[in-house]
Order: structure tokens, then C-alpha cells, then sequence
């Protein structure tokens, strides 16, 4: 996957997967301490025990048909290659937190892409699910819940693309404000150079 | 027109589209519209099946199609990822695999418009290994 979004909605799956009804994706990127963290939070069944330990393990999976996850793996591999770590904290019943660390300035740290995108989609397929995104650069954080939103506007669907075209406007204004949406380091750096 | 930055921006905008939003939103009724679900697992996405859910979102609407969208797990067919399972009302469902845009163009204008069969489609009959437990 060439985009940190694409890894996002993968995880998510995972979490869709296991029934949860509030998702929340945090990005807190820090450029002073070159940091950059993705925290994946669900309400779902949660990770059983014995598969929690080996969950990266690409031949480790609770599905019956296709006994792969390449999810988790793939996102570790994207994490260590920078200098970062993943981290999973499950509880069964209660949910679980997939917690990715980046180098902010590492060369090998996939641009975020299009996250709005992603969480547009996700909404438009999921209604009943709660999305929470929030984004924390030094500049400020958003913060932006597709339950909140639908409440606001009195619906109780996104099926209407007019809406969410708008719903993606107005993420993507104030991500503007945080310099956090398209202006990654290393599309700095090249334009730059 | 003025950027939305607020749920109060968005929902003087939404006032402003609302007559066109309540015909559409009612007219969705799963079983009597077109139905486009996209398998969405790390190979669909690696393989692009966001571009091509965004694409359908998109143009159908544009297209002024009835239908609802939405995503999978994993059919098994990883092989031919990205893949999307079109229902046409009161048939039963077709699978299509490698789905490009190009594809999903032709899946739209010839398939679901006029129920021509195109290139792509994986066999019903394809069976997936599942192993015993």
C-alpha cells in the first residue's frame, strides 16, 4: 500500500469486522519530536487471547476462508521500517487499540494520502457505525464524528453524495488550517529540492 | 459559493440543497435498486477497490442511477482484486474481477444499464480453498 489512509481503512475493516459501533482513527503528528502516530480504537468483540500474542503474523487469523491477514502485518512492516513500532491492546467484549508509530522525517514514511476519502467511503457504507477523526498537529487539532454530524443535521443517513461531498469540503478546510491534509515532510522535502 | 468550515456551514448548505436531498434519499430502497458491493480487504485495497467504490459513489449518482453502494470483506478471489459483486433488481448477483476504471465504466453503461454481460466476470461455479479447521 503506498498510503498511510490505505493502511487506516484496512485496519478499520478489522474493527467493522468485529461489530463495533464507534471507530476512532487519531493522527498526532509532531515534526519537532518527529513523531507520527496513527491510534485505531474500536468498541467491538475484541481480540481472543491466544491469537492476540501472534495478531502480525500474517498466518494468523480468525478467518475460516483465506487464512491470511496481511493487515496488521503490512502496517508493522510500515512502522518498523521507519524506526516505529505497533502496538495492540485488546480486550474481549470491550474492543481493541492498534497503535502505530512513525519517524515523522524517516524517508521510508508513506504519505498519509487521501484520508478524507477514506473516511468518506467508510461512512457512506457503514451508517450505523460512529466515525471519529481526529487530527493533532502543533498547529491545533480537529476533531470529527460522522455521529455528531448526523445528529447536527437531523438525518440519519449519508446516502445523499451532495452531503457527503460537503462533509469532505468541510473536513478538508479545516485540515487546511492545520497543515496536516497533503503537506506531508516528504512531499516537502522533494518540492524543496 | 462560501467554504464550509463548521456542521453550522453544513447544515445551512444542506437547507439550501434539501428538496433535492429528500427525493433521493427517499427513493433508495435496497431490494428495488441496483446493489454494488466492493470487497474491500488489504488485497482490494491494495489493489485500488477505493478508487473504484469512489468511482461508483460518484457516477451513478451522476448517472442518475438508483442504486446503493457499499463494501465487503474479502471474496476469496484475491487474484483478480479489485472485484465487485453487481445485483441487478430480481437477479441474482455477478461477480466481476481486475475491475479498473475503464471496467467499471463499462460495468455501468453496459451491465447495469442494459444487462449486456461484459469481460471480468469470475464464475460462480469458482470455488475458494477452505480449509478444515
Amino acid at each position: 500500500m503506498k498510503e498511510l489512509s490505505l493502511n487506516i481503512l484496512d485496519i478499520v475493516q478489522n474493527s467493522i469486522r468485529a461489530k463495533a459501533d464507534e471507530i476512532s482513527v487519531a493522527i498526532s503528528e509532531s515534526v519537532s519530536n518527529d513523531s507520527y502516530e496513527i491510534s485505531i480504537t474500536d468498541n467491538g468483540t475484541g481480540i481472543p487471547t491466544a491469537i492476540l500474542k501472534n495478531v502480525t503474523d500474517p498466518f494468523i487469523t480468525t478467518r475460516t476462508k483465506r487464512r491470511m491477514g496481511m493487515g496488521l502485518a503490512l502496517l508493522k512492516y510500515h512502522a518498523e521500517i521507519t524506526g516505529g513500532k505497533v502496538e495492540i491492546k485488546s480486550e474481549e467484549g470491550k474492543g481493541t487499540e492498534v497503535k502505530a508509530t512513525f519517524s515523522y522525517k524517516h524517508i521510508d514514511r508513506q504519505p498519509l494520502g487521501d484520508i478524507v476519502g477514506v473516511l468518506l467511503i467508510l461512512m457512506a457504507s457503514n451508517e450505523k457505525v460512529n466515525f471519529i477523526y481526529r487530527h493533532i498537529t502543533e498547529k491545533g487539532e480537529y476533531r470529527f464524528s460522522s455521529g455528531e454530524t448526523k445528529r447536527y443535521l437531523e438525518t440519519d443517513t449519508f446516502s445523499d453524495r451532495d452531503l457527503l461531498k460537503e462533509i469532505g469540503s468541510m473536513i478538508r478546510e479545516n485540515l487546511k488550517g492545520l497543515e496536516a491534509s497533503g503537506i506531508d515532510f516528504i512531499e516537502n522535502h522533494i518540492i524543496s529540492l | 459559493m462560501s467554504k464550509i468550515t463548521s456542521l453550522a456551514d453544513l447544515k445551512k448548505r444542506r437547507e439550501e440543497l434539501k428538496s433535492g436531498l429528500d427525493i433521493r434519499v427517499k427513493a433508495i430502497d435496497p431490494e428495488n435498486v441496483v446493489q454494488v458491493k466492493v470487497a474491500m480487504a488489504t488485497c482490494g485495497i491494495a489493489s485500488g477497490a477505493k478508487t473504484i467504490m469512489e468511482f461508483f459513489l460518484e457516477q451513478l449518482d451522476r448517472r442518475n442511477i438508483a442504486a446503493v453502494v457499499t463494501q465487503t470483506g474479502c471474496m476469496g478471489y484475491c487474484y483478480a482484486e479489485p472485484t465487485i459483486e453487481v445485483k441487478l433488481p430480481g437477479q441474482d448477483p455477478v461477480v466481476f474481477g481486475f475491475v479498473d476504471l475503464k471496467r467499471a465504466d463499462q460495468i455501468i453503461e453496459k451491465y447495469i444499464k442494459t444487462g449486456e454481460l461484459v469481460d471480468g466476470i469470475i464464475p460462480v461455479n469458482y470455488q475458494t480453498i477452505d480449509l478444515k479447521e
